[in-house]
């Protein structure tokens, strides 16, 4: 298969040469420095990778590079617009729902994806759609606080 | 002072991994890394080196030799502070807890701190981030630093200014004096080059008096983390740098028959090492390097392992030590405890190896110039890998330079972390800069394990509930908070060495989780045969004012004593390790029929003296509490002949979203006592708070961790 040597990232064309069957997280990594996305597990079970794929959470470290191409790609790094931090990044900070921080992008990207299709989700719709990321620290009952405070003020 | 502060280090055999003591010691000129900085005032503070190796837990080493510095603190001449300390951030946020009770003595806000940390040029010698000493050791030592700033700057004041000293203060970054004289810290610092030394009794402020330390300051750089802008090792890049991947044995302890590079040695743009037992290959793509590694052929020479089935059988045949060995101790006599009891009981309990699988697998980047190597990597110990580094590369430890960004979690398990040595050596043999970062896979079979244990108990309790005897032996796990706190007049406690399949070393605790498990489920099941409430069994046999504050602290949140409503369960647990004493009660359900536990709700009341951020030992306590939720029910390394069978997410079950019941926490603030760490006293009263809940939702004991779904199944 060609080479990949264009993608769709942030409302943005960026060039690429890369191999078809490498994972796209690996492409905004090493190729575009696109280091938000984190490797986690390779196996798609940890949610540290997520961006969006036209809208939908998605799993980068499972997803090749040929398959994302043509779709509209959006990684954490478009959140933060003129200095202004997102809502959702905003509330993360103020309920203090991050340890290390390793898996925080990665929570945002799939918050971020509920609450456009669910503004003001349950605590159990919350639970349900991030269940596929993992928090390794435990703070968990902070990043559900966090994404309710968002759907609260219905910001999102 | 000191010995107010300093609490035993404690037995803590179970941190093999520091076995083999580093070959040298800091050989860096002490001045070294005062150059870095400009003009302004540097604050050092001396402690003996000694002291510094006894707080760090490590167990060979010298005597007491001349002063080193323990932490040290710059002024610079427009007012910035920038404070040098060698500990790790891995999330337990001690870059904001430090930055805070330096903010405090030197009267500044918390966002005018810098810290310098983990950086072995310019960080002074620190044997690891481990232990919960962080709090206990440096945010002490940093506090005495800071405070003798604050003194040397209204010393510099009161000479410049010719008043008397007691006239004057430091307020806002100034210091002022009564008649309205003022001069910021930088204007006091300007043209000077001063270096002072303190010892450790500068007059610190009083917890009760705390304005910035005791607060809830939002984590240090929290922005970068939300934004994805924060650069773990993993995410770090240099120019021309290539990615590194290492062949791994067919099975663990296997060794190398043959080896055909030939393919691999052929690709355009690979490296490929091989020295000795070490073979890997460096590309300019982690999928050409992943490709290059596919095309090696070798052939591997393996011998028989003992599997996850057969391991504590195997503890038991293979356990040395007993009486007289690390760690036991004896107290009366069993025989007359035994004798003295009404009701004796006699179990076994057993917790698995479980992986600590940090989000971030260890991750390095190695760069060359000439002699001399840098590498970036998230460790716990950086001067113990520049050691590692020094003594794999046969240089001197002054041409090792060490950075440790702030890391994606540790919680013990990056004490070694083999992927720096793994990575300088491609970048030697590449002349470039090398990454390699951990697959899962890698990370859960190649790093090292929480040990699993067996644990005996042998008891014997009168009808009225004072324990008369009380037997413990623990196999391979460890001796961590191995000594009940209950008042037990005769006592036997061993630990018992023994060989283990699995390479094992420190977690979050230590063995404390496990020999808390078994001693406070025991402690259950006493209290159900003498038909004795569980929390009312523990208070008749405490005296301990500390552990019995936080127990009936949690009791009281928890509503104790109520019936649970039908079908519930209810379980209470407690203990002490480190300086931190906790309590945790749980409510949940079980179902029999698949084997599902439910947890509903967890209270945990935990006490760790005056309490340096609030906000964050709430999070660190829930933090453990959940973390001890996984080793509870779900988490087991599975291995057969020398292979882990689950080493990845998919097939190895970590906490996640719906795990979580609801929790409350209660902190009691000793302002009284001094600051000890909570990163990890507070995970474990989880798993045998959960037990005894079991045990009270459906009649069922369960002695071995992980303890769901096959535990409860029908």
């Amino acid at each position: 298969m060609a080479n990949v040597t264009e993608l769709r990232i942030n409302d943005a064309k960026r060039q690429v040469n890369a191999e078809s069957e490498r994972s796209l997280l690996s492409v905004l990594r090493d190729d575009l420095e696109l280091t938000g996305a984190k490797y986690g597990c390779g196996e798609g079970r940890c949610g540290a990778c997520t961006v969006l794929i036209d809208g939908l959470p998605t799993r980068s470290c499972v997803t090749s590079v040929a398959k994302a191409a043509a779709h509209n790609i959006t990684t954490i790094e478009s959140l933060e617009r003129e200095g202004k931090l997102h809502p959702l990044q905003q509330a993360f900070i103020e309920t203090g729902a991050m340890q290390c921080g390793y898996c925080t992008c990665g929570m945002i990207m799939s918050a971020i994806a509920l609450l456009r299709k669910t503004p003001r989700p349950s605590e159990e719709q919350i639970v349900e759609a991030m269940e596929g990321n993992i928090c390794r620290c435990g703070i968990y009952s902070r990043i559900v606080a966090a994404i309710s405070k968002v759907s609260k003020g219905g910001a999102a | 002072m000191k010995s107010q502060f300093d609490f035993e280090p404690g037995f803590e055999p179970e941190r093999y991994e520091l076995d083999a003591a580093p070959a040298y010691r800091f050989s860096l000129g002490r001045r070294g890394f005062f150059k870095s900085v400009g003009a302004g005032i540097i604050v050092a503070l001396m402690v003996e080196r000694a002291l510094a190796q006894q707080e760090s837990g490590r167990r060979r080493g010298g005597g007491r030799t001349p002063q080193d510095i323990g932490a040290w603190l710059h002024i610079a001449e427009d007012g910035t502070i920038t404070a040098y300390t060698g500990k790790v951030e891995v999330g337990q946020n001690i870059r904001t807890s430090l930055a805070q009770v330096i903010a405090e003595e030197l009267r500044v806000s918390v966002e005018s701190v810098r810290m310098v940390m983990a950086d072995t040029k310019l960080t002074p010698y620190d044997a690891g981030t481990f232990g919960s000493r962080t709090t206990p050791d440096m945010a002490r030592r940093l506090r005495q630093v800071a405070a003798a700033a604050r003194e040397l700057l209204i010393d510099r004041a009161a000479e410049e200014w010719k008043v008397e000293r007691a006239t004057l203060s430091a307020e806002n970054g100034s210091i002022v004096s009564k008649d309205g004289k003022k001069g910021s810290y930088g204007e006091l610092t300007k043209g000077q080059k001063l270096t002072q030394a303190v010892a450790e009794n500068p007059p610190t402020t009083a917890p009760d008096k705390w304005k910035v330390a005791g607060q809830s300051a939002p984590k240090a750089n929290a922005r970068a983390f939300v934004n994805g802008q924060h650069k773990y090792t993993s995410d770090m890049k240099l120019p021309g740098m290539l990615h590194g991947k290492v062949l791994r044995p067919s099975s663990l302890s296997a060794t190398l028959a043959s080896v055909d590079t030939k393919e691999a040695e052929a690709m355009p743009d690979v490296v490929v090492v091989r020295d000795g037992e070490f073979v890997a290959v460096a590309a300019p793509t982690e999928f050409a390097a992943s490709r290059a590694l596919k095309a090696i052929k070798a052939e591997w020479k393996a011998t028989d392992q003992v599997s996850s089935k057969e391991v504590f059988d195997h503890f038991k045949k293979n356990a040395r030590g007993g009486e007289g060995g690390r760690g036991s101790t004896k107290t009366g006599s069993m025989e007359q405890g035994l004798n003295a009891a009404d009701t004796k009981l006699q179990q076994q309990y057993t917790v698995a190896y479980i992986a600590h699988a940090p989000l971030e697998p260890r991750a390095a980047l190695a760069h060359w110039e000439g002699e001399n190597l840098k590498v970036w990597t998230g460790t716990q110990r950086p001067f113990g890998v520049r050691s590692d580094l020094a003594s794999a590369f046969r240089i001197s430890e002054d041409k090792v330079h060490v950075i440790v960004p702030d890391t994606g979690s540790g919680y013990g398990g990056k004490h070694r972390v083999e992927a720096a040595t793994e990575a300088a050596r491609l970048a030697k043999a590449a002349g470039k800069p090398v990454k390699i970062v951990w697959t899962r896979e890698e990370e859960m079979t190649w790093a090292y394990f929480r040990p699993g244990g067996l644990i005996e108990v042998s008891s014997g309790v009168r009808k009225d509930g004072s324990l008369t005897a009380w037997e413990f032996h623990n196999y391979n796990s460890g001796g961590s908070a191995i000594r009940p706190l209950y008042d037990i007049p005769n006592q036997v406690i061993q630990f018992h060495d023994t060989n283990t399949p699995l390479k094992q070393g420190s977690y979050r605790a230590l063995a404390s989780t496990a020999n808390n498990f078994a001693r406070e489920t025991h402690m259950d099941e006493l209290a159900h045969e003498l038909k004795i409430d569980p929390l009312e069994f523990r208070l008749k046999n405490l005296k301990d004012a500390r552990l019995r504050a936080v127990l009936e602290a949690a009791a009281k949140k928890f509503s104790w004593g109520s019936k649970p409503a039908n079908g519930r369960g209810v379980g209470i647990a407690c203990g002490s390790e480190k300086g931190g004493y906790v309590a945790t009660a749980v409510e949940l359900t079980v179902d029999r029929s698949n084997g599902a536990v439910k947890l509903l709700r967890a209270v945990t009341a935990f006490e760790c003296g005056a309490i340096l951020n609030p906000d964050h030992l709430k999070s660190q306590v829930e933090g453990c509490v959940v973390m001890g939720i996984g080793g509870a029910l779900t988490e087991a390394i599975q291995f057969e002949n020398g292979k882990i069978l689950n080493p990845r997410f998919s097939r190895y079950e970590v906490p996640r979203f719906s795990h979580v019941p609801r929790l409350e926490t209660v902190l009691l603030d000793r302002k009284d006592l001094p600051s000890a760490g909570a990163g990890e006293a507070p995970i474990i009263a989880i798993a045998p708070a959960i037990g005894n809940a079991i045990f009270s939702a459906c009649g069922v004991r369960l002695r071995s961790l992980p303890m769901a779904p096959d535990g409860v199944k029908v």
